[in-house]
């Protein structure tokens, strides 16, 4: 979790190394992924499945081949068994009767549904979900957030979920990390993080204006730039 | 003086680092060739009909009306001469060695190369590419090079479509229109044009499509993700390709005489 610009979507990015360290290691299950050749890095990605802000839903592909994807590049199941697969995976999201649709006749929570349950295709250990939850109405919210949990502790894979909605993550994390300016500012599990006593945890727990994070980007002064005195 | 000259040198440098990121991109598309071509060969069908079978009526239509104005300009001036019996080798060597390629060429930038450098300039925008990478699937192999070889497979089936009707357009204007002997116009074409001068513009068609192909998969490919990204990589496709057709063709055609 943390403030827009506070560096989430880079951290993942790095952890799936879309984006090389300057610095440092990152390291999943013991392999220092910064050391990994194309091959090796590509071996690694087939165990993420990760579900995108806005879906990125392959435009020239409808949403049942979307979800076949991964399928059919990787594996050499036979077009009854993949049709078995997406189909239950689509049902899981709610979408199995969408199968026919192009990515561009659905809205933006669908789309995102059908993102997920590509992510899920491949039955990864590591499940990261980017703002899973931005602009999804309350039902597929809802939904989605079963379904994350769910599938967290029938599967036992581990996701990653970047968000600020705080409701949503204390319903499904078992471990939150507060990122500001780039640096971890508090980490446990909901209930500490509630009880937290720094400023900044507290002001992004109840979403409050004034504190160490400014609601306003820096400018000068409201009054002089209104009365025209910065010499505009 | 000096801000001048850092300022010439950082652009040239600038330039040799594109043009040298180009030709790995290049290598790199020709490297994949071959396992594309086995492996993905429905997509790159679908790309020689995005590319190709698509472009076929700007095609027709163009090579109409410059097949005529040929017939017509060579008619206006050979009569002066009394040779308006030589019109058709005049319009056959126009079209076969030079205009044939190049329009096609220019035409193939403005119709495919466009839709290709912004279709995959919008899939970068749009995530798609990053996804496919998470999905451990390679962009360029999947995306990318099906589009490249559509356009490469293609430009010469355009050009030879081009040239064609070209030449069936200054039929219709100097036979039809302004009555030069049929007879004369087809067989002195036949007896001067050499199997050469047809190789020279299938080597120019070929080269050509090499190349816009190239520019616009690359364009699209390396497009700054926003929509005023995608909208400049798409310009700039036109215009590269434009430049580079015609540098290439003043390259072959010195090269051939």
């Amino acid at each position: 979790m943390g403030p827009s610009g506070a560096g989430k979507t880079t951290l993942l990015q790095l952890i799936t190394r879309q984006l090389v360290p300057d610095r440092g290691h990152i390291i999943i299950d013991g392999t220092d992924i910064g050391t990994l050749n194309q091959k090796e890095l590509y071996a690694l990605r087939r165990r993420f499945g990760m579900l995108f802000q806005h879906g990125a839903l392959l435009t020239d592909l409808n949403v049942f081949e979307n979800v076949a994807f991964p399928l059919r590049e990787h594996t050499r199941l036979s077009n009854r068994l993949i049709r078995h697969v997406v189909l239950t995976k689509l049902h899981a999201v709610g979408l199995r009767g969408a199968a026919d649709m192009m990515p561009r006749e659905l809205s933006g929570g669908m789309a995102r549904r059908v993102a997920l349950a590509r992510a899920m295709v491949m039955d990864p250990d590591i499940l990261i979900y980017d703002e899973p939850f931005v602009g999804l109405d309350p039902i597929s919210m809802g939904v989605i957030v079963r379904l994350v949990r769910r599938m967290n502790e029938s599967l036992g894979i581990t996701s990653i979920v970047v968000s600020h909605d705080v409701k949503e993550i204390n319903e499904v994390a078992d471990c939150s990390y507060l990122i500001s300016n780039g640096k971890v500012a508090a980490s446990g599990s909901p209930e500490e993080l509630r009880k937290q006593s720094s400023k900044l945890v507290r002001q992004f727990m109840h979403g409050m204006a004034d504190g160490p994070v400014a609601f306003h980007y820096p400018a000068p002064d409201y009054e002089e730039q209104l009365l025209g005195r910065d010499g505009k | 003086m000096i801000a001048l000259l850092r300022d010439v040198f950082t652009t040239l440098v600038l330039f040799l680092r594109t043009f040298g990121a180009m030709n790995i991109f290049f290598l790199q598309l020709l490297l994949y060739t071959p396992a594309t071509m086995v492996r993905r060969f429905r997509l790159v069908v679908a790309q020689v009909h995005n590319a190709g079978a698509l472009s076929i009526v700007i095609i027709i239509v163009s090579g109409l009306f410059v097949g005529g104005v040929l017939g017509l300009q060579a008619y206006s001036n050979l009569e002066r001469f009394n040779a308006e019996d030589t019109v058709g080798i005049f319009v056959a060597f126009a079209l076969v060695k030079e205009i044939g390629p190049v329009i096609s060429a220019l035409l193939f930038a403005g119709r495919a190369g466009t839709a290709l450098a912004s279709e995959i300039g919008l899939m970068k925008a749009t995530d798609q590419l990053a996804a496919m990478e998470m999905m451990a699937v390679n962009p360029v192999r999947r995306v990318v090079v099906p589009r490249f070889l559509g356009g490469v497979i293609s430009m010469p089936i355009l050009t030879a479509i081009f040239t064609t009707v070209g030449l069936l357009g200054g039929h219709l204007v100097a036979v039809e229109l302004l009555g030069v002997d049929v007879g004369a116009f087809w067989q002195q074409m036949q007896q001067t044009l050499e199997l050469s001068d047809v190789n020279e513009g299938i080597i120019k068609s070929l080269v050509f499509g090499l190349v816009a192909s190239l520019v616009a998969v690359w364009e699209g490919y390396n497009a700054i993700p926003t929509a005023e990204g995608v909208g400049r990589a798409t310009t700039r496709t036109v215009v590269v390709t434009a430049i580079a057709v015609l540098f290439f063709d003043f390259m072959i055609t010195a090269a051939v005489l």
